[in-house]
Order: structure tokens, then sequence, then C-alpha cells
């Protein structure tokens, strides 16, 4: 399955966000998640299916003015 | 004491924590400017990146009051989207709502940001809206559910300090009762202090701390200006006048002919 990450094209195996995350090694209590543009909440990501073309954010606590 | 959505601090200096040469630099610059609010952003992690996990852990350690940002959005659903990302990692409804407009000034879209603040407001979050010193604009935020304005004094990152003393004066006398931070365009210590000297209750900052030769000095410097303008502004000053007045008195003194 194609889908992007954080802006760049990747292939799966994974069939949940909670997959992908593992397979990219993706751990932490600080991550933020968002499938085309709807907020992932930790709790949700073993449910929400991965379908070909979604776009993914998986985003990270960083410095901010 | 400063009173934010039922949050009462000390400090009214709010540091952003971008741009240090180092994160010694930004713990240092937070301690001995004793500033209880830091600003922090979301930004994509590297696939197996720990930086994110490393830099939140440090800020934790500062024991200070987290505000996260929407930098960088520029539309109501990439702000209002990212609000809610923030609120996922950070655990606080505390949030500096940037819609921006323009990429040469980083002007606010006021118009969306006005929208932002009112899906925001309304799915609980306390708004810190980043707006201009515009009256109007101010009004529709606060009927948006916003409980603070942050209007900016200049573009952020200038450094070129107040530009319309006026506008923010307006601002301050049409608001008596909102908390008024004034958010971006502060270059030094002085524009700090003339803004607290208006009235205003709180200064936020980044660029010119992170930005010095010394931040952690500066960020010193700052808290001493903007403390000496608050209590200038409490103790009552003097208006200015066209002729000069004698601080001497003048009854007793000595004629020598």
């Amino acid at each position: 399955m194609n889908i992007i990450v954080n802006g760049e094209a990747l292939e799966t195996k994974g069939k949940t966000l909670l997959d992908l995350m593992a397979e990219l090694g993706f751990e932490g209590e600080w991550l933020a998640t968002a499938v085309n543009n709807q907020i992932v909440h930790k709790p949700e990501r073993s449910r929400q299916a991965l379908r070909n073309g979604d776009r993914i954010e998986i985003l990270s606590p960083m410095e901010g003015g | 004491m400063l009173n934010l959505y039922n949050t009462s601090v000390s400090s009214r200096m709010l540091l952003g924590t971008a741009r240090y040469p180092s994160p010694s630099v930004l713990d240092e610059a937070v301690r001995l400017s004793a500033c209880e609010i830091v600003t922090v952003s979301l930004r994509r992690e590297t696939a197996g990146g720990k930086t994110g996990g490393a830099f939140f852990e440090r800020i934790r350690a500062m024991g200070v009051h987290i505000l996260p940002n929407t930098a960088g959005c520029h539309s109501v659903s990439e702000a209002v989207l990212t609000a809610n990302m923030a609120r996922s990692v950070f655990g606080t409804d505390w949030i500096k709502l940037e819609v921006i407009g323009n990429h040469d000034t980083l002007q606010p879209e006021v118009f969306a940001l006005v929208e932002a603040a009112r899906i925001l407001s309304g799915e609980g979050f306390k708004v810190f809206p980043y707006t201009t010193d515009d009256l109007v604009v101010g009004e529709r935020l606060l009927e948006a559910g916003c409980g603070v304005l942050m209007p900016w004094c200049a573009p952020i990152g200038s450094a070129m300090g107040p530009q319309n003393l006026n506008a923010l004066r307006s601002m301050r006398a049409h608001f008596p009762d909102t908390p008024l931070i004034v958010d971006a365009g502060i270059g030094r210590p002085s524009h700090a202090m003339a803004v607290m000297e208006l009235g205003y209750d709180a200064v936020l900052l980044n660029t010119a701390v992170a930005g010095a030769a010394d931040p952690a000095l500066m960020a010193l410097a700052f808290a001493t200006g903007i403390e000496a303008g608050r209590m200038g502004f409490e103790a009552g000053l003097l208006e200015p006048r066209d002729m000069a007045v004698p601080s001497t008195p003048v009854i007793g003194q000595a004629v020598f002919t």
C-alpha cells in the first residue's frame, strides 16, 4: 500500500496506523498523529485502518516562538 | 500577579524556546529571567527520531507553563488541527493561535484568526491570539471567546520595537479588563519597558533573547526592564509638559544683588 508520511511517499505492509508507526520506529508518549487532516488520538491508532493514498502526519514537540 | 485564564503568574515575561545556540543556554535564559510561561511548537519528527521527546523532557523539567503555538499555519483548518494535535501532546488547553496572512511581514490573517478562535474556544481551548493592534479585530476575538489578546508591535523577529505606540495606547484604553500581551517585534529591553509603561500586562519574546550574543544575560535584562516598566505604570507616570518646572523650591531662595 502506498501512503504519504510527513510529506514523503512510502510503501507499507502495515494495516493500521499503529502498525505503520512500529514499522518506521516511531514510538513515544510525545507524538501526535493525523490521517487525512483528522487527528488520531493515541488509543485510536490500533483501530485506524490505513488506505492507499492516505496522508499521515506524525508530529513531535519542538522549539517555538 | 498576572491572571491568564484563571492561572496566576508572577513573571510578566513569556519566552519563546526557538533559535538558542544550545539547549543549556535556553535553560539558563529561563532560569535567570524567572519566566513562568514558555512557547513551543509541533513539527515533523524524523522516523525513529527522539529529538522531540528529549526537548519535551527538558521543557517539563523547567517546571513552567507550556504555551504551544500554531506557528506556520495559514488557514483555519490547519490551525484548528494543529491546536488539537498540540493539546493531545502537551496536555494543555492553552494555545497561542497564529494564522499567518503574509509571508513577508508574517502579519496575522485576522479573518481566519477570528474564525479559528471561535472554533477552538468552542472546543474548550484557552486561546492566546497573535493579532494586530486593530481594535475591531480585538473586539471580534473577545466575542469569539478569547480572554487574552496578543497584539504585535512590529513584524515577528524584526526587532524594530513599537511602530505605533498610539495604537497600542488605544488598545489598552479600549480593553481595560482584558490581559494584553505584546507579542512580536520587540528588539530591546527599552522596547519592552515602553509597552509595559503603557499598562500592557506582559510581553512575549523570542528572537531578541535567543539572537543576543549572551541570551541568558539578555533574558535577565528583559525581565528587569519588564518589571521596571510595570512598576512605572503602577506608580503613575508624569505626563510630559511643554515648559520647564523647577524641581528645587523657588520660595526661600536667596537673592544676591
